[in-house]
């Protein structure tokens, strides 16, 4: 059963790396019209993207892919009833795509207006709907024996609505500390400074959602019984505290790492009191769906595990050589898009 | 309508719009790969020039790839969340390596390549290029390995209440899943060929650029050639699995309604499926069915009257899909080879008739290569999982029909306007023809930067 608790810590992993990744991305999307006072700035906002928007939204595809092959009854129920919300999601998903191509090919101004709307409310619907669904997984839908009990509107509860907050304001900071690196002059100072006028947002909205938490759902049983794992949301807050200091000192790269860390912990913070569970029922932890009653068979996991050995190496390397390659931060005389 | 009805009306929308995009990217990465090699080697602009314009147009075809590669992946669980339960063991294991080891490669390269003009070697440059090339081949084998699967299921054992693997290697080594790979991506070649030839034959008409069209023309004919070969051989292969281990399929595409020995082909042939035979039967070639489908002239072929009536596929569509490819794929053929010849010789640019029927041959391929998944998919009614799981059980329970009617008029008219779009955009700077200045950034500013004054 051990392969059953690899591929839990893979799944963990590959949802928080891609909301470390994504995030920046849907909160420069976010920010597109706020900090793009001029066509330039928003042509080198979409430039700081463009490299890397498209590889960061695999690692939700193989997120998604990794729960077919490995939990696939979770990826099933999961998917269809959060259907509402996901088809919602992959609208928004679709439009911000085609807008970072589509925006500089033709050159009216209700063109380019056309698309940075969608750019805006592309990364926005789902930066909020991820939230919402991750608050109410953490918090357990309401399944049993029947099926499903649940509705769209069922999961805007405070909770949900809580982690749609947090997730956004979350995003908002790690997009703007983003930009502030990867753009220069008067953009850059921008950026930094709506980072650092977001950041207290992100405090109070990360300190009520941890005391919320323990009210809303039952992720805090596993804490108690294994308390080492208070190390997770104790890094989340110190990273983010770090973020403030780094940028206090205008140390914007250390920033951006801190808030990466941030998110990373602040999903794996939900993750770790999962376990066992993947998505726990509300109604009765009989129907929680686990690692040991949704996953695939012992075979398919250890196939899918030396996969998974292989080639995430692979993928981190040459990730990494990319980022280096595109390093330097993106001026006027760069621009492509 | 019912959720099955619904959900059926989604997937066959949003997986044939999804491979409007596919086989145009699966065939251009490799022509404009190719360009730029020569760039490398060569040093001739004219070839960079090539590759750059036939690149945009690469990106504004790739990115709707993209975009509707994504609800895909989503919608097996959304809408087939019984058939996602029962044969997930099996098939979530090659989406999830398709991601690991294509999508990976492919998204990040193709940031490379579009970024990375001033910022990496030549050398580098060219090779980022093949990678997207090679990750978007690779890509098309593990998903066609999963479709492959549902055609023909091997490596499995019913239990647990579903289908779980026993046997990878069987998985990777279906012949069905490699016939499949092999004639899918042999078509996405004969769209790209199709698409260049059909492009530069425009400009060519009227003298734009001869020198690069011309170039261009001549490499893309000899791509057309080759794929239009492959496609019939392993067209060819397809048939003859497909005679082995879907009857009911085989006997549909042939509409073969009466088992029986020695089955000729009928040159004019009409189903009638109310009174479950041919209306119409004429220039029959002797024993050719039996032949294609066994390589033995006296083969027995089963007919549709001896399988039950809820087990037959649908077979008009099947049948009518299935002549009209093999029709297209034929004409082709023809096409890329007077292509060639003329091409070759040097003389194309006179031919102006053959320009003109190269410019609108361009959707040939798209609607054969549609029509191929016609046959493909509907061929295997009513069967989602032939043998194993019918499409009536693979439907999501947890759904409700208002939920699809929203998501399926959302998906028609978010897609229907993108696509219009895109090919607006695809037909705009197709005509644009490329830039002057090989070294122009790749996407000109639309106009001078003064718009910080605003
Ligand atoms: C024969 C080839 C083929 C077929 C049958 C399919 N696809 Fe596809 N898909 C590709 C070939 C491809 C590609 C050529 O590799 C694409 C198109 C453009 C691109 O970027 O990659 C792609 C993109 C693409 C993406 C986006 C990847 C990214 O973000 O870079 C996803 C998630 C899927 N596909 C998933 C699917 C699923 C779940 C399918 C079936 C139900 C499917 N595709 C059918
Ligand atoms: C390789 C990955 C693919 C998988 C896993 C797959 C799977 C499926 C599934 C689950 C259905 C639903 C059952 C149904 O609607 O009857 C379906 C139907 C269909 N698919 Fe595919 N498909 C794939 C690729 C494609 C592609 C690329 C196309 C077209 C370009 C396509 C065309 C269709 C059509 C037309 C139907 C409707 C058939 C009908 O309902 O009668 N499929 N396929
Ligand atoms: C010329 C002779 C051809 C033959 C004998 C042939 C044969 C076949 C057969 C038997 C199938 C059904 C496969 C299945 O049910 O799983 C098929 C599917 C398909 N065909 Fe063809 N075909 C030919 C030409 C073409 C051409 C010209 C194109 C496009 C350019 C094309 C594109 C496709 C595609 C995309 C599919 C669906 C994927 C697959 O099942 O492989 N074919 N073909």
């Amino acid at each position: 059963m051990i392969f059953n608790i690899i591929w839990f810590v893979l799944w963990g992993v590959l949802w928080s790396v891609y909301f470390m990744l994504d995030g920046f991305v849907l909160g420069a999307g976010m920010l597109h019209p706020v900090l793009g006072k001029s066509d330039m700035d928003k042509r080198i906002m979409i430039n700081t993207i463009g490299p890397v928007w498209d590889g960061n939204e695999v690692w939700l595809i193989t997120a998604g892919g990794a729960t077919f092959a490995a939990f696939p009854t979770t990826y099933a129920l999961m998917f269809s009833y959060l259907y509402t919300a996901l088809f919602l999601l992959l609208a928004g998903l679709i439009i911000r795509g085609v807008a970072y191509e589509f925006r500089g090919k033709i050159a009216s101004e209700g063109w380019k207006k056309l698309w940075d709307v969608a750019i805006f409310v592309g990364n926005s619907i789902p930066a909020l709907l991820f939230g919402v669904a991750f608050g109410n997984i953490f918090a357990g839908l309401p399944m049993d024996a029947a099926g499903y009990h649940g509705s769209l509107i069922g999961l805007l509860n405070p909770y949900g609505l809580l982690a749609g907050v947090l997730f956004v304001v979350l995003f908002l900071m790690h997009g703007a500390l983003y930009l502030s690196v990867k753009t220069v002059g008067e953009l850059k100072e921008r950026s930094s400074a709506m980072a650092a006028k977001i950041w207290p947002a992100a405090l109070i909205v990360a300190a009520v959602f941890l005391g919320a938490t323990a009210f809303a759902t039952k992720l805090y049983d596993n804490y108690l019984a294994a308390p080492l794992l208070f190390i997770i949301p104790l890094l989340a807050v110190g990273a983010l505290v770090t973020v403030r200091i780094a940028l206090a000192k205008g140390k914007n790269l250390t920033a951006f790492a801190a808030s990466c860390i941030t998110v990373l912990m602040v999903v794996a913070t939900g993750v770790a009191g999962l376990f066992p569970s993947l998505i726990p029922s509300s109604i009765d932890a009989a129907y929680n769906l686990t690692i040991y009653n949704s996953s695939s068979s012992p075979y398919t996991l250890k196939i899918m595990t030396v996969v998974a050995a292989i080639f995430v190496p692979i993928i981190i390397s040459y990730k990494i050589w990319v980022y280096r390659v595109f390093q330097a931060p993106v001026e006027a005389k760069d621009v492509l898009y | 309508m019912d959720v099955l009805t619904l959900s059926r009306w989604q997937f066959a929308i949003t997986a044939m719009f999804h491979f409007i995009f596919v086989p145009l990217t699966l065939g251009l990465s490799i022509l404009v790969a190719y360009m730029e090699t020569r760039y490398v080697r060569t040093n001739d602009e004219t070839y960079l020039r090539m590759a750059r314009f036939w690149g945009k147009l690469f990106l504004i075809n790739f990115a709707l790839g993209v975009v509707t590669g994504i609800t895909m992946e989503f919608q097996l669980g959304m809408n087939w969340a019984e058939y996602s339960r029962y044969v997930g063991d099996i098939f979530g294991a090659p989406l999830a390596i398709e991601a690991l080891v294509a999508f990976f490669l492919e998204s990040v390269f193709i940031g490379v390549w579009i970024f990375g003009w001033n910022r990496i070697s030549k050398r580098m440059h060219a090779i980022s290029i093949w990678i997207v090339a090679i990750a978007t081949n690779l890509s098309a084998l593990w998903i066609l390995l999963a479709n492959g699967w549902m055609q023909h299921p091997v490596g499995y054992e019913l239990r647990n209440g579903r289908a779980e693997m026993v046997d990878f290697g069987a998985l990777l080594t279906n012949p069905y899943g490699i016939i499949k790979f092999f004639h899918t991506v042999t078509s996405g070649y004969m769209v790209g060929a199709f698409f260049v030839m059909g492009v530069a034959a425009w400009h060519l008409l009227r003298k734009n650029q001869v020198e690069l069209f011309s170039r261009s023309l001549r490499i893309a004919s000899i791509f057309a050639l080759i794929s239009a070969g492959l496609v019939f051989i392993t067209g060819d292969f397809h048939a003859i699995e497909i005679a082995k281990t879907q009857p009911t399929k085989f006997a549909a595409m042939e509409s073969v309604w009466e088992t029986q020995r020695g089955v000729g082909m009928n040159l004019l042939l009409l189903p009638d499926p109310a009174a479950e035979c041919n209306s119409v039967e004429g220039l029959c070639i002797p024993n050719m069915v039996s032949y294609l489908a066994f390589h033995d002239p006296n083969a027995e072929i089963k007919g549709l009257k001896d399988f039950p009536e809820d087990e037959r596929p649908p077979v008009l569509p099947t049948f009518l899909s299935f002549r009209a490819m093999v029709g297209m794929g034929s004409y082709m053929f023809l096409a890329a080879a007077v292509a060639a010849f003329f091409s070759f010789r040097r003389t194309i640019l006179e031919k102006t008739w053959l320009l003109r029927i190269l410019l609108y041959s361009i959707p040939v391929p798209y609607l054969a290569a549609q029509l191929g998944w016609v046959v493909a998919e509907v061929g295997r009614q009513p069967w989602l999982v032939y043998g194993v799981l019918k499409t009536s059980d693979g439907v999501s329970t947890a759904i409700s029909s208002g939920q699809v009617i929203f998501s399926l008029l959302g998906f028609t008219l978010l897609y229907g306007g993108l696509g219009v779009i895109d090919i607006y955009l695809l037909a705009k700077f197709a005509r644009k023809g490329p830039e002057e200045d090989p070294h122009a950034p790749l996407v000109r500013p639309q106009k001078p930067v003064t718009a910080e004054a605003n």
